[in-house]
């Protein structure tokens, strides 16, 4: 260790190949992998899933499991050779040299230890420190990761701490013995945006503060822009570009980068502005990888006899600062060709009212204890929630998780009756009207679709099979012939081969499963339609596919459609309407250009500051919100957002601890929430603008 | 916490109103009685003089009375005969009739008399029930960490070879039945003729002809390694196996948890990733099953106590059975009934002290 030159890289991995090995055959997961991380840098690997980018950082931890092997290469840490190591030193640079902070916080941390003891475990290894330091180490690490209350979370148990706090502690635990290199895999994925905004700010001045090098690992190309200073794309196994975050981003010099941004929706731009261009194709599984280029068969510059002819190797870029691209056309193409124009879709008009909420309040009553007993708690899910949608429509319902905006969709879809208030469907009060009463026509013209593709559909019945049943149920045709046809129709129009009908859903990737999730939505002939997050399990360049089908097929059916999403740029893509919700509460509803700009609910300004966003040209706003929602069992006195609201100090007479705002309704119908008064509002400034203006 | 323990004592206590009325229906069927009526009076009994004995002695009446004086809620029974002698159920024999209590049941602490063991069940049960509980006890001190290391050992490296020869020791172990093994222990270590004991006899090692002693009559007065040992690992042998294999599953399963992984790029070792994070996490399953076994060893001790002649529950239950002894029977159906509502209660209680996660808040 002593040996080492601070100038020379703190992690460089040089020609690495990861294999996993079956009983069938070797699958190689990491092919010819080279990277080079120097003192204080940070490094970001993004990709979509399954193109290896955990797997790089697991063998950097030489964690694979038994079936993973490294075949070829070798990890120089600090100039040691990692693949050579033996356990014992091994074991030594885990957790003090290297770290590692993980996707889910939550099933990472112990659940039967307490919060000071994990904490303090790792320099009571290292250091042989004492416990009563390592502790007192372990309150001062919990101060810096800037939790509040550092005493109460040392005796805490994880469950009793929110996803947040939880992934604060998990950093905290990566910076107890101050480790030289970092490695975050996918950190925040599992996080809220406004909650992710923080968690990003600390790592970034952590790093700055103890000099921590980083190995970012993230699908999200705005993240690694914010957070990194060097990129590596990956695409199924390797590394296609790398180089600097700024240089790739405006001259990027692969055809995967280049559709992986195009696929991408900005919030700063709607769909006229900017048309997403999904990517054609389906990524390739590891032991089906076309000769030459991976990205070959999907790609829109390939060159058949050029492109699959042999190994392409990673080509220098000349000028740019150790920026590389595995193509071998990369000087030929014309990088700044607009995309292919595609064919406006007129717009369908907006019809008549479709769905009329008014007053609508859902109340859970919940029993403390672990034994039932315990006083009554309210949980007050969803407060005086009206709103409109009409035919042809696109409501999105933005909020974190916690706001309600799932509740909702279960009392519409009657799976939960309201408290009070009225659901008015056409002319029907459906309201008080439990799914199992309601007749056919009312089920199959409200429909879902679900967030996650991958557990909705029955494992064991056949695709087709599923649409039919969906069929039945809604008493579609007269003859099993009929709803045949029927399905093989909806297949047609979720754009999925007719031969689908009798595969399994396994067989299925998780585009190709949401869009039989549609199909069965669709069967009916629903006229509202609830996408609950319908794309966020999915990999971007698959998001943009199934964005534009679900918005093809609203357009020739004229259904409304009611998005719920966190994600607001796919929200400003696609939405005619927005509908923000916050502990339960709606504060600001308008159409889409109208809550996108100023002026804006403060906890709409908020959300739109904490999206990243890919785009070197855009300067943005950093707001970033302290604390966590309150619970909505125990919500504060007066408007729910006081207690992280930054305008709170502009509203005179401690009215927002008090009150509760009335919606006020400025011009053209935008309804906002709060106290501000007219001039503060008038006087926001917009979160996202471009550096050109 | 309070609520919750006195809502369950109420549901146990129906639970157990329940169970041993059952109890009593089947052993107090027309056909039971009649044979007891045979027993106790004469093996020649005309049909009609049966049907009186049975009258005459309290078997009368509907079902429910007589479980209700079996309880002690309703008056026992009395009957005068020719000779003008009062007998009753709350009467003992030779007693003043007019000095004995109306009410005479379990509430009242009277269990009945036994008619095998000439005794008041109560009694009887009583030292029948100490020296099972000391075979229990020594079962569990043997079985529970036995095989949680067994368990943990061969979980904490899923498809190792100590992984597969713990596992295949432990299905070995808890696919023998007690009759089996019992048997093949006793052939084993405690005959003069065949197994271990001729050969350290003759090699000069043990004194006596043989090493344990395959009957375990002299444990009721004085229990000592040699005359227990067969069957507390004839009950344990079988525990083992079974309570191992349930500690491996639970071991394997968090082994391959996140946090475990944490723990490993953590860089703590593995023997402390096992003992320090795994095995709390790990005992959670496995200690449901372990209080399981307690209402299990009480039936599982009667082939035991049989087969070593051991005085104990089991012992007492087959001579019971065996016999047509109706209110030891009953007796016994109580004290299992007990046993199993008290553990399953302790169980759950237990349970919410393991997993923090459902601790009251």
């Amino acid at each position: 260790m002593t040996t080492w030159d601070p100038s020379q890289p703190i992690l460089e991995i040089e020609n690495l190949s990861i294999s996993f090995f079956t009983r069938l055959r070797e699958i190689p997961a990491v092919m010819d992998f080279s990277a080079k991380v120097m003192a204080g840098e940070s490094m970001g690997l993004v990709g979509e899933s399954g193109c290896g980018k955990s797997t790089v950082a697991l063998a950097v931890m030489r964690d694979l499991g038994k079936n993973g092997r490294i075949v070829a290469g070798s990890i120089k840490f600090k100039g040691r050779d990692l693949v050579t190591m033996d356990d014992e030193d091994l074991r030594q640079i885990r957790g003090s040299e290297i770290a590692m902070i993980y996707q889910e916080p939550m099933a990472s941390l112990n659940p039967a230890m307490k919060i000071g003891a994990q904490l303090a475990e790792v320099p009571m290894i290292h250091q042989n420190m004492a416990k009563d330091e390592a502790w007192a180490l372990a309150r001062q690490i919990v101060t810096d990761v800037r939790l509040p209350d550092p005493d109460r979370i040392l005796n805490a148990y994880p469950h009793q701490l929110s996803g947040g706090q939880q992934q604060r502690i998990v950093i905290a635990m990566a910076l107890m013995s101050k480790p030289a290199l970092l490695i975050l895999d996918e950190p925040t994925t599992a996080l809220d945006v406004t909650v992710e905004a923080g968690i990003v700010d600390l790592v970034k001045a952590l790093g700055e503060k103890y000099g921590t090098s980083m190995l970012f690992i993230s699908h999200n190309l705005g993240l690694i822009m914010d957070v990194c200073d060097r990129l590596c794309v990956m695409y199924s196994g390797e590394a296609v570009e790398t180089g600097d975050v700024v240089q790739v981003f405006d001259k990027m010099r692969h055809p995967y980068t280049q559709a992986l941004f195009r696929s991408i929706p900005l919030p700063g731009a709607d769909k006229n502005a900017r048309p997403l261009i999904s990517i054609p194709g389906n990524f390739p599984l590891p032991h089906e990888r076309p000769e030459g280029c991976n990205f070959g068969p999907r790609c829109d510059y390939f060159e058949a006899g050029r492109c699959n002819a042999g190994a392409i190797l990673m080509d220098a870029i000349p000028g740019d600062d150790r920026h590389a691209s595995r193509c071998l056309k990369w000087k030929e193409i014309d990088w700044n060709a607009p995309p292919a124009a595609r064919i406006a879709k007129p717009k369908s008009p907006i019809g008549k009212v479709v769905l009329k909420m008014e007053e609508l309040k859902k109340y859970y009553a919940l029993s403390s204890g672990a034994f039932g007993g315990g006083a009554k708690k309210v949980v007050k899910a969803n407060e005086t929630l009206s709103f409109e949608a009409r035919e042809g429509e696109t409501l999105a319902i933005v909020g974190e998780s916690g706001c309600g905006k799932s509740t909702f969709a279960k009392v519409l879809m009657g799976l939960e009756t309201a408290t009070s208030g009225s659901i008015m469907l056409f002319d029907e009060n459906i309201q008080s009207t439990p799914i199992q009463k309601r007749n056919i026509d009312t089920v199959s013209s409200v429909q879902m679709v679900f967030q996650n593709p991958f557990d909705t559909l029955n494992p064991s019945m056949t695709v087709g099979r599923q649409v039919i049943r969906a069929l039945e149920v809604f008493r579609y045709g007269t003859s099993d012939q009929a709803r045949e046809d029927r399905m093989l129709e909806l297949l047609d129009l979720v754009k999925l081969p007719r031969a689908f009908a009798d595969r399994m859903p396994r067989q299925l990737s998780g585009g190709q499963k949401q869009r039989v999730g549609i199909a069965r939505a669709f069967a009916g002939g629903a006229k509202v339609v609830v996408a609950d997050e319908p794309v966020s399990a999915l990999d971007v360049s698959v998001q943009a596919a199934v964005t534009d089908l679900l918005m093809d097929i609203q357009r020739e059916n004229k259904t409304t459609l009611l998005f719920i999403s966190h994600d607001l740029s796919i929200v400003r893509y696609l939405s005619d309407r927005v509908l923000v919700m916050y502990l339960g509460h709606v504060v600001e509803t308008g159409t889409t250009d109208q809550v996108f700009q100023p002026p804006y609910h403060p906890y709409t300004e908020a959300l739109l500051s904490a999206v990243p966003i890919a785009d070197t040209k855009v300067i943005r706003k950093r707001i970033v919100l302290e604390g966590d929602i309150p619970s909505a069992v125990n919500p504060p006195p007066g408007c729910p957002f006081q207690t992280r609201c930054r305008w709170k100090s502009q509203v005179p007479g401690g009215l927002c601890d008090r009150e509760m705002p009335p919606m006020r309704t400025l011009e053209g119908g935008h309804q906002i929430k709060c106290h501000l008064s007219a001039d503060v509002l008038a006087g926001m400034e917009p979160v996202i603008k471009s550096a050109a203006e | 916490m309070l609520i919750f323990v006195l809502r369950r004592l109420g549901v146990m206590a129906l639970t157990a109103l329940v169970l041993t009325f059952v109890v009593f229906y089947l052993t107090n069927l027309p056909p039971n009685l009649e044979k007891l009526a045979r027993s106790e009076g004469s093996v020649r009994m005309t049909d009609e003089s049966v049907a009186a004995w049975i009258e005459q002695n309290g078997h009368g009446g509907s079902v429910f009375g007589r479980y209700a004086q079996w309880l002690g809620v309703v008056p026992g029974w009395t009957y005068t005969d020719e000779k003008a002698v009062t007998r009753g159920r709350c009467i003992a024999q030779g007693d003043d009739p007019a000095l004995a209590a109306t009410y005479c049941g379990v509430f009242q602490g009277y269990w009945g008399q036994s008619t095998v063991f000439k005794q008041p069940v109560l009694s009887e049960l009583g030292g029948k029930l100490a020296a099972t509980g000391w075979l229990m006890l020594a079962v569990m001190l043997v079985m529970v960490p036995v095989s949680l290391v067994i368990g943990v050992l061969a979980g904490m490296r899923e498809g190792s070879r100590t992984d597969r020869v713990l596992s295949t020791f432990s299905i070995a172990s808890t696919a023998t039945p007690e009759y089996v093994s019992g048997v093949i222990l006793v052939a084993l270590l405690a005959s003069p003729m065949t197994g271990l004991s001729p050969l350290l006899n003759q090699w000069g090692v043990i004194e006596g002809k043989i090493l344990f002693q395959g009957t375990a009559t002299s444990a009721m007065d004085d229990i000592t390694f040699w005359n227990f040992t067969l069957p507390v690992m004839t009950i344990a042998l079988y525990g083992i196996g079974y309570i191992a294999r349930m500690t491996r599953a639970s071991m394997t399963e968090v082994m391959t948890q996140q946090y475990i992984r944490t723990a490993r790029l953590k860089g703590v070792r593995f023997r402390d990733v096992v003992m320090k994070h795994a095995l709390r996490n790990a005992l959670i399953a496995p200690f449901t099953v372990i209080m399981l076994q307690f209402p299990w060893l009480l039936n599982g001790v009667v082939v035991a106590e049989t087969l070593f002649n051991y005085k104990g529950f089991g012992w007492t239950l087959v001579t019971a059975a065996g016999n047509n002894d109706i209110e030891m029977l009953l007796g016994c159906s109580v004290v299992a009934v007990f046993v199993v509502l008290v553990t399953q209660l302790i169980s759950d209680i237990g349970y919410v002290f393991l997993n923090p996660r459902i601790r009251l808040s």
